[in-house]
């Protein structure tokens, strides 16, 4: 049984009077999609926002790839190889695409108290940029202005970002969040293809990608894990099925 | 003992004067997210109407009365044609366009009544002790201040906390999107707020004015004090306002009195000389960069900031 | 803040530099002092409004304290030339040291906060600056100190020479804007700039931001208290006034005015700001009645100052 990359245990977290997290524990294996999935306000946010470092948890550890990371910063998490979308896209509005992606790649390569070279005349900084734009399909727009761009193509530049210090864990929150029919379809391919190189966590609302892409599934109803296993255990369950139908804006679990 | 209730009663007054200029810079700040730099100028202009107003008329009431009106209509003037089109904007532009408004109205009091600053004479029913207890002689005048500056502070606690109005400015100051969702007309309660604001300055200034005679420059140095308070206090809360105030008040009268002997004693006489001057002006602002350390969005944080 | 290149090939840019350039001669010709002393405090203030555009127009780090750079790299020169050193090799390097040093304090403390409690604390650190002037009873106090002789380097360089100064603080002026510009465009520049555009994402993305906002913040408070040591030796006097937070705002308006985020626009800035208050007194004595609202309509209307005009301008 090969060792977990990421092991969350019993990760807890209260505002006040409301429970976000409640002793959440599971694993990650290396080289797995694990989709985390909940109707809303099941604490899905916070648990990313704990995982990246955003947030520190009021209990419990997290663990990656050996090293006790609960009380690390986010930036250094980064570095350690964990890379995370945003929800919400989170970009530099007024560089250039290219300029959005290089950055990121800055933070992996070397430091940055290099105070009299042009950064742009770094190939060591523009290439995995235009790499990692490229294959999210946005090589054609990569000397862009970012808040000229269209809102799909904010998300594929969010996973560029991600994609850019080639990390060993992904966090992707929602990326297909307020994408079209036809945006969707491509994220889904895309994600396919990440999943051969890379691990995932993804938080995502589309079942249908979900139950697709996913290896492993966790269900959070109200800060609380009810059920993790594979696509076909997580459809069978009971209280899954239950927290689901007992929702109002139930996402209908497609059956068998 | 008595030098120190003295000493107390000045602090109070004091910190009563600020929090009229806080309470004001706070609402503002908390209800329009506006930095206005300007409020000292608003300051300065109620002790100048003060003073020639009172010398036109020949009572001191009357003239005082009249220039809190006159602070009013500048305050509303300023609100209409500058602060309206900041709403919004980054604190930066703030700062730089009511830093602008300092120097106009600097130059404008220069123009108007010249250089010279000017004094306001007081009438001799406020020129004199009281005795507040037996064998205990303070000032009227200084005693009217307090006694103005607590009803004014009780006004204002009735205007937020029991009128409509209040209700919306409290509302206003804790999320300000939802009162334009709620068809409230926020222009003109942004109006009315900024309005306030600039009558409270108005009257701390004309308070001043007998004091400190009214003088162009006068409002920057208490304006850092005043921001000084919010800070502190929490921005958008005129309870922390009054809590900050008050402790400012008292810590920087009491410091300015005590400070010196008891650093003499510590540190001998030499070195004390040395130090004392500094620290005594810069005690405000240790105790501010103290506070913000440690709770960084101030001591009584106005709820959802 | 779209960063635009300092391209020679701009023509103002270019006029702008042969215009410093050859003022002295002009002034050496038509035998005005006045106008070269003019220029030699606009240069010395260009480069305080310099340095302050590197944290405020690159970094978003507005600082409502950095006129005490100016009075600390000032005071250096002066309590060291009133206890009898006068060469500029010590005077100077303790003077930037200093400056240095009191921007690393400040900044430490004040970079843990953000927005308008940021720039609180920043006039705090100001005004703490000032008051500890104000109470050095030895060295002048609130009158301020004399400094009798201007820094000494022995050999050619001779501080008192007017054009020749002036000269030093044209070769520095471009000096920083030079180095500003370089440091814009290099890996710590653009850690800065994306900071400024979007702190979370630098953190996220794995920028511990804390530490290169602290250094830009030295580097700005020794460049500005360099600009202190030339203000001292060229009015061969100091005081806290210097120093009042109001002072601050004049160099934050010098840099607004100019265009933040352009490398060049502090130059222009001061510029404007200082002959155009040179003209308007000529007019009035009143001229701040007309400066006032300038800075209100500049900031309503022109927010991108000067260098953004001309970029509208440019693009047609």
């Amino acid at each position: 049984m090969a060792e977990p990359l990421l092991q969350i245990q019993g990760l807890s977290k209260r505002f006040g009077g409301v429970v976000a997290a409640a002793d959440v524990t599971f694993a990650v294996m290396p080289g797995e999609m694990h989709a985390v999935i909940g109707p809303n306000g099941a604490g899905k946010t916070t648990l990313i926002a704990q995982l990246a470092g955003e947030l520190l948890p009021d209990s419990g550890a997290i663990r990656f790839a050996g090293a006790d990371i609960t009380r690390w910063p986010a930036w250094r998490r980064s570095r350690a190889g964990i890379a995370r979308s945003f929800q919400i896209t989170s970009l530099f509005p007024e560089f250039t695409a290219l300029d959005n992606v290089a950055l990121a790649v800055q933070a992996t390569v070397g430091h940055s108290f290099r105070f009299w070279r042009d950064a742009r005349a770094e190939s060591a900084l523009r290439a995995p940029a235009r790499a990692a734009l490229a294959r999210v399909g946005l090589a054609h727009r990569a000397d862009a202005v970012v808040a000229r761009l269209s809102h799909g193509e904010h998300r594929q530049i969010e996973l560029a970002i991600a994609l850019a210090g080639r990390p060993r864990l992904l966090l992707l929150d929602e990326p297909m969040a307020g994408l079209g029919p036809e945006e969707s379809a491509r994220m889904v391919m895309l994600l396919e293809e990440l999943k051969r190189e890379y691990t995932l966590v993804l938080i995502e609302h589309d079942m249908d990608a979900v139950f697709t892409l996913a290896d492993r599934i966790s269900v959070l109803v109200d800060g609380r894990l009810i059920a993790t296993g594979t696509p076909d255990v997580i459809r069978a369950d009971p209280d899954v099925r239950r927290a689901y139908l007992g929702e109002d804006d139930a996402e209908g679990l497609s059956d068998g | 003992m008595l030098i120190f209730t003295e000493q107390c009663l000045n602090g109070l007054q004091f910190g009563l004067l600020l929090f009229l200029l806080a309470a004001g810079l706070t609402l503002i700040f908390g209800i329009m997210d506006l930095v206005n730099l300007a409020h000292g100028s608003l300051y300065m202009m109620g002790a100048y109407f003060a003073a020639s107003l009172s010398a036109l008329t020949g009572s001191l009431l009357l003239g005082a009365a009249l220039a809190l009106a006159a602070t009013l209509l500048v305050g509303i003037a300023i609100e209409v044609v500058v602060m309206r089109r900041l709403y919004g904007r980054d604190h930066l532009d703030h700062l730089l366009a009511t830093f602008g408004l300092i120097l106009f109205f600097n130059e404008l009091v220069r123009l108007l009544w010249g250089p010279a600053a000017l004094s306001v004479p007081l009438p001799d029913w406020l020129n004199r002790p009281i005795e507040i207890l037996p064998g205990f002689f303070y000032s009227a005048y200084r005693l009217s201040i307090i006694v103005v500056s607590l009803a004014t502070a009780l006004l204002l606690y009735l205007l937020v906390m029991r009128t409509r109005i209040g209700m919306l400015i409290r509302a206003g100051a804790t999320n300000r999107e939802m009162l334009g969702a709620l068809g409230v007309n926020v222009r003109l309660l942004f109006t009315f707020v900024f309005g306030v604001g600039a009558a409270l300055a108005g009257l701390a200034g004309v308070m001043q004015a007998p004091t400190l005679t009214a003088f162009t420059g006068m409002g920057e140095n208490i304006l850092i004090l005043a921001f000084v308070v919010i800070v502190i206090g929490g921005i958008g809360s005129i309870r922390g306002a009054l809590m900050a105030s008050l402790f400012i008040g008292l810590a920087d009268t009491l410091g300015r009195a005590y400070l010196p002997d008891v650093l003499a004693h510590m540190l001998g006489p030499a070195a004390a000389a040395t130090v004392v001057p500094a620290l005594s002006s810069m005690l405000v602002y240790l105790l501010m960069a103290m506070v913000l350390l440690l709770r960084p969005r101030g001591l009584f944080p106005a709820a959802g900031q | 803040m779209k960063l635009r290149p300092l391209s020679l090939g701009n023509a103002v840019a270019a006029a702008l530099i042969a215009f410093l350039l050859l003022l002295p001669i002009y002034c050496g010709f038509a035998g005005d002092v006045f106008l070269l002393t003019l220029f030699t405090r606009i240069l010395i203030l260009a480069l305080a409004a310099t340095s302050l555009n590197l944290i405020m127009g690159f970094g978003g780090m507005p600082s409502f304290g950095h006129a005490a750079f100016l009075g600390i790299g000032g005071y250096a020169v002066g309590i060291l030339a009133a206890e009898g050193i006068v060469s500029g090799f010590v005077q100077w390097p303790v003077a930037v040291g200093v400056s240095a040093l009191f921007a690393f304090v400040a900044g430490a403390l004040a970079l843990r906060t953000r927005g308008v409690h940021f720039i609180m604390i920043t006039l705090a650190f100001g005004q703490m600056a000032y008051y500890v002037a104000s109470s050095l009873a030895g060295y002048g106090g609130d009158d301020g100190l004399t400094i009798d002789r201007r820094s000494q380097f022995g050999g050619g360089l001779d501080l008192s020479n007017r054009a020749g100064f002036y000269y030093l603080c044209l070769a520095l002026l471009l000096g920083g804007v030079y180095l500003v510009h370089r440091l814009v465009n290099s890996r710590f520049g653009w850690v800065l700039r994306g900071a400024r555009s979007n702190e979370r994402r630098m953190r996220s993305i794995g920028f511990p931001t804390y530490r290169y906002r602290l250094t830009c913040f030295v580097i700005a408070g020794a460049m500005c208290g360099l600009a202190g040591v030339l203000l001292a030796n060229f009015s061969e006097f100091i005081s806290p006034a210097a120093m009042y937070w109001t002072r601050s705002g004049d160099l934050i308006v010098m840099v607004v005015l100019g265009g933040m985020g352009s490398a060049l626009g502090p130059v222009m800035g001061a510029v404007a700001l200082l002959v155009l208050e040179e003209m308007l007194s000529g007019v009035t004595e009143h001229w701040q009645i007309i400066l006032g609202p300038l800075l209100v309509a500049v900031v309503l209307y022109a927010r991108g100052g000067i260098a953004g005009i001309l970029e509208t301008f440019e693009r047609g």
